[in-house]
Formats: C-alpha cells, structure tokens, sequence
C-alpha cells in the first residue's frame, strides 16, 4: 500500500476515535437538561427554582436534579479531555501528512470551525468550573455553557465533514473560492442534524450503561426515540450522498452502518446495554468509514473542475515525513490506546445519586452562600 | 488593516494568552507532584494539604491553558494556510507528536488524578501526577522544537518542484541547536514561575493566617468567641511552603540565567540582526562592544542621545568574549537586502525589526526576573529561623512575586518573536507570505473580536475562583483514613461516595 493511503486511513482512524469517543460526550451534554431533570422530585425543584435557590442553605441539602446533573457530568468526568485529544491528534496528523487538506480545510471552514472552538472552549470551562462554586446561578451558567457547547460541535462536525465528502468550491491553488452561504447547503445541514441525533443516541447508551436507577431507566427510553429519528434522516442522508459520490463499497459500509444502528437500537429495547452502545460506536465508524471511502482517493473535491481536487497524493507530506510519522503512529497509537481503556476500566463502577456527596466540594468546610 | 496585520494581532494575541497559563501549569504540576510523593513517603498530613491545595489551583490554571491550546492547533491552518502548505512537511510533525505523545497523557492521567482518590493504589495514584508533569515537559520540547525551527531552519531542503521545504533530517530538528538553549530556558523559567506562583500563595496566607490566630488569641483573652482559628500547624504549614516556593524559584533562575546566556550567543550566531536590535546597536562594535542598560534615541529610533552603558558586556554576552565583535544594524541591513531581495518568498522592504520593542522586551524580560529573585531572597530572609511575619509588604510582595517570572516569560517571548521580523522561518519565508490567502479581513477581524471578548471574560471569571481558592487555604484533611487512598484501591469502602464528584 502506498503511504499516504496509509496515511488517508489513519486519519480515519483518528476522526473515527474522536467521534465515537467524544460523541457520547456531546450527547451526555445535550441531553443535560433532559436527562437531568427526574419527575418524581421536579414539583421541589420547580418550586425551589422559582425562588431562585435549590440549595437549602440550612442542611446544605441539594435537591434531586442538582444530583441527576452531577451523576450525567460525573459518567464522563474523568475521561472527556482525553477524548477531546482524538481531535487535536487528528489536526496535528492531518497536517503533519497532508499540509494542503489541513490548510485548505481549516481556511474554507472558517467561520464554522471558530463557532466549533467557541463551544468546545465554553464546553469544557463549564466541566471544569462548575463544581468549583456552590451557588445556583453560577452552575445555571455553566449549565448553558455545557449545553450550548454540546449542540455546536456535534452539529457543526456533521455540517463540516459532509461540506469535505461532497465538494466545495476549490480553486487551480488549492484554496477555497466560495463563503459561508457555499458552507450552509442543505445536504450538509442534513449531515449536522444527523451527526446531533446520533451522538444523543450514543450519548443515551453511555449513560444506560455508567448509571444506575431512575437516570439510567430515562436513559434508555429517550435513546428509542432519538434513535428513530437519527437512524430515519442517516438513511436519507446516505442515499443522497450515495447517489451523489457513491461507490459500490461506500453502499455496502452504508447498508452496515443502518444495520448496526437499528441493532443497537433493538438490543436496547431489550434492556442488553453494553450491546446498544457498542452498536452505536460500530456504527459510527462506519459512518465515518463510509464518508472516507466516498472521499478516496481525494481529501477534497473541488466542484469547480474535478482536476483541482485536492488528493491523498497532491496533498500528501513529502515520503521522508510519511515514514518517520507512520513510525511514531505505529508506536505510540496502540500506547495511547492502552492507557486510555484502562482509564474506563479504573472508573468502570455506575454511579448513581446515592453517590453524589451533598455538598458541592466534599472537603469543603464551609460552603460558600449565595443568594 | 489588512488580513496579514489582523493575523499576526490575532497569533499574538492568542499566543500570548495561551503562554500564561502554560508556565504555571508545567510549574506547578511538578510542585503538586512534589507534595504528593512527599506525603506517601512522610506519611505528613501537611503534605497532603498542601497537594491538594495546590492542586486545586492547578485545575483552575490548567482548564485555561486547555480551552486556549485548542485554538493554537487550528490557528495554523485559519490564519496561516500558505504557510501551513510550505512548512507543514517539516512543522506539523512535531505538531502531530505533541498530540499524540504529550496531549494525550495530560489529559488522561489527571483525570485519573482529578477523580483517582480513593480507587487507585497509593503509588501509582501519585505517579500519575508525575506523568501529567512529564507530558507538560514533552508538549514543551515538541512545540518549542517547531518554533526554533522558525527560528533558526534546519534538517530541510527547498524542493523546486513543489514549491515548499521539505524535511530531510528529523534528529537535526529535533536537536536545532536553538532548540537546546531554548527549551531548557523555557523549561527553567517554568518552574520558576511554579515556585513563584506557589510563594506568592504561601505568603498570603502565612500573613492572613498568623494574623486571625493573633486576633484569635486576643479574643481569648477578652471572652470573644471567633471562628475556626489556625493552629500552629498551620502557619508552620504555610511558612515552610513560602520558603520552598522560594528557593524552587531561586534555583530555577540560575537555571535561567545560564541558559538565557548560551541562548544570547546562539542568537547572535544564528541571527545577528535580533541581537542588534535587543541592542539597539547600529553601528558595528569590532570590539569590546558595552552592554546598555538604559537609552534614550531620537524619535524615529535611528540615532543614540543618551545611554547607561557597561563595557565590554555585550561582547561577552554575543560571543563569550569580552573583546568579541558585534555587528550593529546599519551594517546588517544591506548585507541582508543584497542576500535576500531577490527571492519571491524572502524579500522584504526592510529586514530590522521594530527596535524599541525589541530592546526594551529584552529589557524588562531580565527584569521582571530581577524583581521575582529580590523577592524571592526577601522572602526567605523575613521566615528565617521559625520566623511567621506580618508586615505590609506581605501582600504586595506575593502578588507581584507570583506575576512577575509570568511577565517575564510573555515578554520574552514576545521578544524572540518581534525579533525575527520580517521572517515567519528566518531566511526562509516572510510572515506576508504565510497568511491564508482566502480568508477575508472581515473573518479575521470576527475572529479576533470574539477570541479577545471570550478569552477577556474567561480571564475574569479564572482570577475570581483563583483568588477565592486561595483564600480558603489549604483544607484540613480528615485523618481517618477516609482520604488515604491506600487499603481500598478496589474503592470499596468508598462505595456510597465518590472522594471527588464534579
Ligand atoms: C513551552 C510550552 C508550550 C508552548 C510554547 C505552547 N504550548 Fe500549548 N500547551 C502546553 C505547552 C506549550 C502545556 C503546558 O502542555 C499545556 C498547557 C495546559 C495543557 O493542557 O497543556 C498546553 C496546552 C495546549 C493544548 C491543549 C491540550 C489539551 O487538551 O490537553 C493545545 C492544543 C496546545 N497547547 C497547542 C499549542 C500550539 C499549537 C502552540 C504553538 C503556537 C502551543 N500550544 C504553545
Ligand atoms: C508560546 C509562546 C509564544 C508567544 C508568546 C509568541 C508570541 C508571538 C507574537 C507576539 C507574535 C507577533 C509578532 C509580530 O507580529 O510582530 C507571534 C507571531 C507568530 N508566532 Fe509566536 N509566540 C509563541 C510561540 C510560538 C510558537 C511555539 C510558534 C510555532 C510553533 C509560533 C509561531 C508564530 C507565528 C506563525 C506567528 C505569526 C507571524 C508573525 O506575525 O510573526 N509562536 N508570536
Ligand atoms: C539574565 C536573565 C536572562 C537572559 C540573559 C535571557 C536571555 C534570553 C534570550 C537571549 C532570549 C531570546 C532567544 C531567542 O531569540 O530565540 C530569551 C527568550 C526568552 N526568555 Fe529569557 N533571559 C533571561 C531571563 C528570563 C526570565 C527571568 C524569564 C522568565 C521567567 C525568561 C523567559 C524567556 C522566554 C519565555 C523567552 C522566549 C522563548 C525563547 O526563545 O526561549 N527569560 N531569553
């Protein structure tokens, strides 16, 4: 095989970590507000709301969706920044062996690609600010934060890599000629909505399968309904492009991905958790799979003139790079692999409310108050 | 202004705000690494106290240094897609390597930090805040090894037929020789500001402590009731640990200071316009060339009227020799006009960077640096022997001792990079050749307005829980085992809460 297919797969491979990873990441944050409010304790809490204050200040008590919230954060707590690094790898890689597609992506995708950065910057401040302050309002905030930068990635990713399978715009230079408008058509539109449903799907069974009790129990019977609208629009999603820049494989990976998503979505249904998810996550590689199947062997189309599309060879680092690079991969990937399973199996454990310390910060003596 | 003025506003902007959280969490993870281990092998509370104390500040600095490192990654390809295609061959490796090697170990293993109380064995609960460190100093070599290559090109080759520099020699990039006074330099000021950061937090609470357990005991004696008072143990606590700030940060500066030496010759070799610009030198010295502490030019900075010399520094400083030669600008300028105004990629109206920054960055990065090690000796000199100080310079001295290396390192930086004007890679490519070509200024420009108001409101709401942290202290530790990690790795007697929840 030459190299920089070589290099085409392994950057694959990274977006593929990153969305199968990170994906249930976004989907724990979206459905924040949904999956961490409970019906049985919300009369309290709605009442204790409207006074702006569900912390009673006396017993330092919090009330039952305060716990819900911290039980959804806590499932991906100790693991989200490193899922996050899949990104900043696939970046790095992309333009270590192939300088023209990182440069012609990130500058065609500006405006998108600063909206992504906003959200994930807000995103993880939120993740890592709001336990540190024992007051309502601040975790109001960082709540919208963690939402809000939940949707836009997870949308804007999908907007991004369909804009990159279908063609952009691309000039004899390798640089993009069209705006923002070129970036918002409907087929990639189609593709964020799509890549939303599926990471709350995925998000849902991750949830299902690190919790306990009523979180969990929610859990499973909100991914039923956000999976039959995702597995419904990533169908109709796929035949387009397929009919568009499809190829006999990049059907057969299609067909799988379906496959696998209505399994996951059935084993869910029969309460096979671990089964569910790991179907979502086959399933997502595929996805991502298919879309580079339907790229190769471009990196970018152009839909000006076909002969300017950028290509796994006239985008490709120069062969010395490939090889020093396909070293470091070979070495350090299966490492990185390693050491990030194992930091599951360390938090392996479901968390439920019962968990959840009372006060914000357990070793802090005196909470701060806020009114 | 154009897109190429806008972007470099842009790099220097993020860059400079990304560089200063970066120091102090190389710095301070090793101090937290440091306390942790000391507690597994003294069994000392305090040591724990100060771990988790510090710690705390720690996640609060790292989770800026984290959000601001994503958009370095991307700014390349955004702002500066020509250059990305002419130096990516060579540049996006070390990129690429610091991901995988360094980026992925941080943010992996202080998780496990972060929430690995109570579920990990002892030691290897302390040994993944040692491994965070170590993938700080990685990420430092990496990316430090792409900018010298900025600075000083090697291990390349120009190939015609595309048009860009390829890499033929990876060891020779990795081991540039600027690379090996640089990352020391960078690495020692590091934990110069980790020591400093921590002195100054020490410091404060030392003085905020003695003084409530003074009006404590007064209040004793007069009937009044007070809160929760500090112990002796408490002060001893903060006392030591003001003092080990300090001389971590005195040490680290002599590592400074040697490495900012060799880096000084390196420059003057490598670059000789930059060091006659840190000079404001404009004619040449064939000799005994005096270092200026001070000067004062004509308006347009092309002339000398007045200056504060010391004789023969400079050439030590430039060559090691006391009677070296340095070359003064208005020699170097048309030696670099002739070499380089030709080429489509190297020419340039003028190859003198803006001098005034450069002399004085150059200046008050030495400064700054002063003033931290006065600070640093005064420090040690008010605890000496059990001495718990309370005077009013206290206060002023922890926060400028904690801001200064900070300042110091920004303004290095911003030193190295003004310096290398017009360059983006010296000799190689200009920074007008670098910018994207398809990117308008209006995007640029929305780019920054919003970078600069997030990262402007992000800083507030950073030095507000910072502060706040700070007040409260080093928290008491129960002593009942309930945070010692040790007997119950399986974490099974932390069954019905988790020892940190977010
Ligand atoms: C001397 C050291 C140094 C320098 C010059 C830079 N950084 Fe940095 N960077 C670090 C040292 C560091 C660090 C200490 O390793 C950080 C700080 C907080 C962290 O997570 O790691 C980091 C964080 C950090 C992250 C987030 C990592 C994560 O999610 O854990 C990214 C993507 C970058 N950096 C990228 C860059 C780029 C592209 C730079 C060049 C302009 C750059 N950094 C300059
Ligand atoms: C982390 C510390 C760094 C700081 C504080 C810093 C600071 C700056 C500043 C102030 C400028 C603007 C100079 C000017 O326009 O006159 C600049 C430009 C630039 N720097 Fe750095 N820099 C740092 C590290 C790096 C690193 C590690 C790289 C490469 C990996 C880099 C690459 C660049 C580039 C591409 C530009 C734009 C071109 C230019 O205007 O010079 N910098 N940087
Ligand atoms: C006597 C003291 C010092 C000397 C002689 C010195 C020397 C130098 C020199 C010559 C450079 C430029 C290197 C280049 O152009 O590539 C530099 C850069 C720099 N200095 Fe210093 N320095 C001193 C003190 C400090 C202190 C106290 C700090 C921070 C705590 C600091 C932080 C930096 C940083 C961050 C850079 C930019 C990165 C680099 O190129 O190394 N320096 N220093």
């Amino acid at each position: 095989m030459e190299l920089t297919t070589f290099w085409f797969i392994i950057i694959g491979v990274l977006w593929t970590g990153y969305f199968v990873l990170e994906g249930f990441d976004f989907g724990v944050g979206m459905l924040l507000p949904v999956l961490g409010k409970g019906k049985a304790d919300s009369t309290t809490d709605a009442a204790a709301g409207q006074a702006g204050e569900v912390t009673d200040p006396v017993t330092d008590h919090i009330g039952e969706n305060e716990k819900r919230r911290r039980v959804l954060l806590n499932t991906i707590g100790p693991v989200w920044d490193g899922n996050e690094v899949w990104l900043l790898t696939a970046g790095g890689a992309t333009f270590a062996a192939f300088p023209n597609w990182y440069a012609t992506l990130f500058s065609a995708a500006y405006l998108p690609l600063l909206i992504i950065l906003v959200g994930l910057i807000v995103r993880n401040m939120g993740f890592e600010y709001r336990h540190k302050r024992d007051s309502v309002a601040w975790r109001k905030g960082w709540d919208t934060a963690i939402i809000v930068g939940s949707f836009i990635p997870a949308i804007l990713w999908g907007v991004a890599l369909t804009n990159m399978v279908r063609g952009l715009p691309i000039d004899a230079d390798m640089e993009f000629t069209g705006n923002l408008f070129t970036l918002l058509n409907p087929m990639s539109l189609l593709g964020g909505v799509v890549t939303m449903l599926v990471f709350m799907t995925h998000g849902c069974f991750f949830v299902a399968l690190k919790t306990d009790g009523a979180v969990r129990h929610d859990a499973r019977a909100l991914a039923t309904k956000t999976g039959i609208a995702a597995a419904v629009l990533a169908v109709v999603l796929l035949v387009w492009l397929g009919i568009e820049v499809g190829s006999v494989t990049s059907w057969v990976t299609s067909a799988l991905v379906a496959l696998f998503f209505l399994a996951a979505l059935a084993f869910n249904l029969r309460g096979k958790e671990g089964l569910a998810f790991t179907g979502t996550f086959v399933a997502i590689a595929l996805f991502v799979l298919t879309y580079f199947v339907m790229l190769f062997p471009n990196v970018m189309p152009s839909t000006t003139n076909a002969a300017w599309s950028l290509t796994t060879e006239n985008a490709s680092s120069s062969h010395h790079t490939l090889v020093i690079m396909t070293w470091v991969a070979l070495i350090f990937t299966p490492l990185v692999v390693l050491y990030q399973s194992w930091t599951y199996w360390v938090f392996r454990k479901r968390i439920t409310t019962n968990h959840i310390p009372e006060a914000v910060d357990p070793s802090r003596p005196d909470p701060i108050k806020v009114h | 202004m154009d897109v190429l003025e806008l972007a470099r506003w842009q790099f220097a902007i993020t860059t400079v705000y990304h560089f200063l959280f970066v120091p102090i969490t190389i710095g301070l993870s090793a101090l937290v690494a440091g306390y942790h281990t000391a507690w597994l092998r003294t069994g000392n509370t305090q040591h724990l106290r100060l771990a988790k104390f510090l710690g705390k500040l720690f996640t609060i600095n790292f989770a800026l240094g984290l959000v601001t490192g994503i958009v370095q990654e991307f700014q390349f390809g955004m702002n500066w897609s020509d250059y990305s295609r002419f130096v990516g061959d060579i540049f996006g490796a070390p990129l690429a390597i610091e991901a995988l090697l360094a980026f992925f170990l941080e943010s992996t293993f202080l998780g496990l930090w972060i929430f690995g109380w109570g579920r990990l064995p002892r030691a290897l609960h302390a040994a993944c805040i040692w491994i965070v460190h170590i993938g700080t100093l990685l990420s430092a070599y990496f990316i430090l090894a792409a900018n010298s290559f900025m600075q000083n090109p090697v291990g390349y080759r120009f190939n015609p037929e595309t048009q860009r520099a390829e890499l033929v020699d990876f060891g020779a990039v990795l081991l540039n020789k600027v690379q090996l006074v640089t990352f020391p330099h960078v690495a020692f000021s590091s934990y110069m500001v980790g020591g400093a950061v921590a002195m100054g937090v020490m410091l404060w609470n030392l003085r905020k402590r003695t003084l409530e357990a003074r009006a404590a005991a007064d209040a004793v004696e007069t009937g009044g009731a007070t809160k929760v008072t500090p112990t002796a143990d408490d002060l001893t606590m903060y006392r030591k640990a003001s003092r080990v700030g300090a001389i971590v940060m005195l040490v680290a500066s002599l590592g400074v200071v040697v490495t900012g030496d060799l880096q000084g010759k390196v420059m003057t070799e490598v670059q000789p316009m930059k060091m006659a610009a840190a000079e404001a030198l404009y004619d040449t010295y064939e000799k005994d060339a005096p270092f200026s502490i001070f000067t004062v030019g004509t308006r347009d900075g092309k002339e000398e009227k007045f200056a504060v010399t010391v004789p023969n520094l400079l050439s030590f400083l430039a060559t090691g020799d006391f009677h070296g030669k340095v070359e003064g600008v208005n020699d170097l300028e048309p030696e670099l006009q002739k070499k380089f105004n030709e080429g489509k990629l190297t020419s340039a109206d003028s190859y003198t960077p803006n001098i005034m920054w450069s002399y004085w960055s150059f200046r008050w990065m030495m400064g700054w640096g002063g003033i931290c090690m006065a600070i640093g000796v005064w420090v040690l000199w008010i605890t000496r022997k059990g001495r718990n100080p309370v005077n009013r310079w206290m206060g002023p001295a922890a926060l400028v001792g904690a801001l200064s290396p900070v300042f110091a390192m920004s303004i290095g930086w911003i030193f190295t990079e003004i310096g290398r004007q017009p360059w983006v890679v010296y000799g190689v490519m200009t920074t007008k050749q670098g910018v994207s070509p398809s990117v308008s200024a209006g995007e640029v420009l929305t780019s920054m307005i919003v970078y600069t108001l997030l990262y402007g409101a992000l800083a507030v709401v950073e030095v507000k829980l910072f502060m706040d942290y700070m007040r409260k202290g080093a928290e008491p530790v129960a002593d009942d085992g309930e945070d010692l990690p040790g007997g119950h790795s399986d974490g099974s007697k932390n069954d019905d809460e988790l020892s940190f929840a977010y």
